[in-house]
């Protein structure tokens, strides 16, 4: 407890550190998956190679690719854009198939409506497509999100600050109190940014609620007052 | 005017929807197309809008060869209603409605407040204008598919078995408004149906349909009923059956008509040039 106490200024730098380099691997691989996946989706003949070796950047271990990396991209071996890009390409490797199947569950007959009322083939995609989709979507970003945000702390191995430098320092020097702050925070900082996305998935698609008539329900539910039991 | 002339659709998987078809679709007449399943009515319907595009021969609207027409743009001045609905489900009602007007480049405040119109029009309380489609009937939800089939002020109005999934008092009421809409905005309307009653209520012409559209018989309501050209379109009308067989018999009473079967079906009123014999 003393040592929470004490390093209260360090534990904060430390989540920021934290939020830095894990917050930009989630959107660039939600960004960068939306149109892989529409290229799988469309090209149906390209979708088999495509998920399969992007999923498989998943099979890379963590360690060497922190030596490639750097090979790659010509920065220093510290340097925390080599975790940022592995994180990414990690994130890539869950988002790509789930935002094809995704884009593949949009009923074919809301898809034919939508062309016969005469939307082009990329109206189409931004305001039919890609919203209907928008659930399977969330629930792919949420497991890019976490298991990112826990991903981060490999960071302390090649020296780059997370919280993950909690542990191995609270290794080094025996502090238990330090470990698992580290890991409880980590878990914290998950689980907020986890809820941050369930409700901008409700502010971003109010009708997923009403067609799954959790509204109508809730509304019932207002209408009947409370329940005496 | 819509004009098929001479139109064949394979599809690639070597399915000929239809063969050969030429037909002439006049201008603010509703043409109903009724034919059994599978008999090419939904291919026809969609290589108006180019929606698919015919393997031989070519459709003219307002004798321009729709094939030189861009598709998007095309499909934009037609308005299309299909069964189920096929409203966006991530839409509010209003911004259904004012789909085509926004794609068209209407600024979306003005869009709105022409679609709470088109509510009127079809007959829709304006309350409903901000749920989603899930929360609104089935008859209410094909009254907004009308609504966002009018929204651009097409001159045709293509509808696909508009009415086949609501249940039969819900379908003779949006039968009726149709007629009334009809009346008041003169469109050219191609209907598909495989109800030969909803296409002799609401057909100027009907064009009965055999597999592989083939017309089997082209006239009004009238003369089809009073002249069937052929066996299958006989049985197809039930002209020979049930409520369509219609004869005069006399009763102490006055005189009736009756079904084949004798069942009482109703009375002749006013002026009849009809002599029972
Ligand atoms: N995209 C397609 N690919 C292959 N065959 C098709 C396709 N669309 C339709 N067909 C076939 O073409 C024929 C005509 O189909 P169409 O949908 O035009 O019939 P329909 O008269 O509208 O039938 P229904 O009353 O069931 O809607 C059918 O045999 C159908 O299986
Ligand atoms: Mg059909």
């Amino acid at each position: 407890m003393t040592w929470l106490l004490n390093n209260g200024e360090l534990i904060g730098q430390l989540v920021v550190a934290h939020l830095l380099i894990s917050l930009p691997p989630i959107i660039l691989s939600f960004v960068i998956s939306v149109p892989i996946g529409w290229v799988a989706n469309r090209y149906r003949w390209s979708r088999g190679t495509l998920l399969t070796v992007l999923g498989l950047l998943y099979a890379i271990p963590s360690l060497p690719l922190f030596i490639i990396l750097p090979l790659v991209l010509g920065t220093g071996l510290r340097d925390s854009i080599n975790l940022v890009v592995a994180l990414t390409l990690y994130g890539i490797a869950l988002m790509v198939r789930t935002t094809a199947d995704g884009l593949a569950s949009v009923d074919p007959g809301i898809r034919q409506s939508a062309t016969a009322v005469g939307f082009s083939e990329r109206s189409q995609f931004f305001r039919v497509d890609l919203p209907l989709a928008g659930p399977v979507l969330l629930a792919g970003i949420r497991v890019v999100a976490v298991s990112t945000i826990s991903l981060t702390t490999v960071g302390a191995v090649i020296g780059v600050d997370s919280l993950g430098a909690l542990f191995t320092d609270g290794f080094q020097r025996g502090i238990a109190a330090e470990i698992l702050t580290g890991i409880v925070l980590t878990i914290i900082i998950a689980l907020s940014v986890d809820g941050l996305l369930v409700l901008l998935g409700r502010v971003l698609m109010p009708w997923v609620a009403v067609n799954s008539g959790r509204v109508a329900r809730r509304e019932l539910r207002r209408a009947r007052g409370p329940v005496t039991a | 005017m819509i004009e098929f002339r001479g139109v064949t659709k394979q599809f690639p998987d070597g399915t000929l929807a239809v063969k050969d078809f030429s037909l002439v679709l006049p201008s603010r007449k509703t043409t109903v197309l009724v034919g059994s399943s599978g008999s090419g009515k939904t291919t026809l319907l969609r290589m108006i809008n180019r929606m698919v595009d015919p393997s031989s021969g070519y459709i003219e609207i307002d004798g321009e060869d729709t094939s030189h027409l861009e598709p998007v743009a095309l499909r934009r001045r037609i308005g299309y209603v299909m069964q189920n609905s096929g409203l966006l489900p991530h839409l509010k009602v209003i911004d259904n409605v004012a789909t085509v007007p926004v794609l068209n480049g209407v600024a979306k405040k003005q869009a709105r407040a022409d679609a709470l119109h088109l509510l009127d029009t079809v007959g829709l309380d304006r309350t409903l204008a901000d749920r989603y489609p899930s929360q609104l009937s089935g008859g209410q939800q094909q009254r907004v598919g009308v609504a966002r089939g009018l929204a651009a002020d097409p001159n045709i109005l293509l509808m696909d078995e508009p009415f086949g999934a609501v249940d039969p008092i819900v379908r003779a009421e949006l039968q009726t408004e149709l007629i009334r809409l009809q009346r008041e905005l003169d469109k050219t309307v191609v209907f598909v149906t495989h109800d030969i009653d909803e296409a002799f209520l609401l057909g100027d012409q009907v064009v009965i349909l055999e597999k592989g559209g083939r017309i089997a018989q082209v006239g009004s309501p009238a003369e089809i009923l009073a002249a069937p050209a052929n066996e299958f379109v006989a049985t197809f009308i039930g002209a020979d059956k049930g409520k369509r067989a219609l004869s005069i018999r006399n009763t102490p009473t006055g005189d009736i008509l009756v079904d084949s079967e004798g069942r009482p079906a109703g009375v002749l009123v006013g002026e009849t040039d009809v002599v029972a014999r």
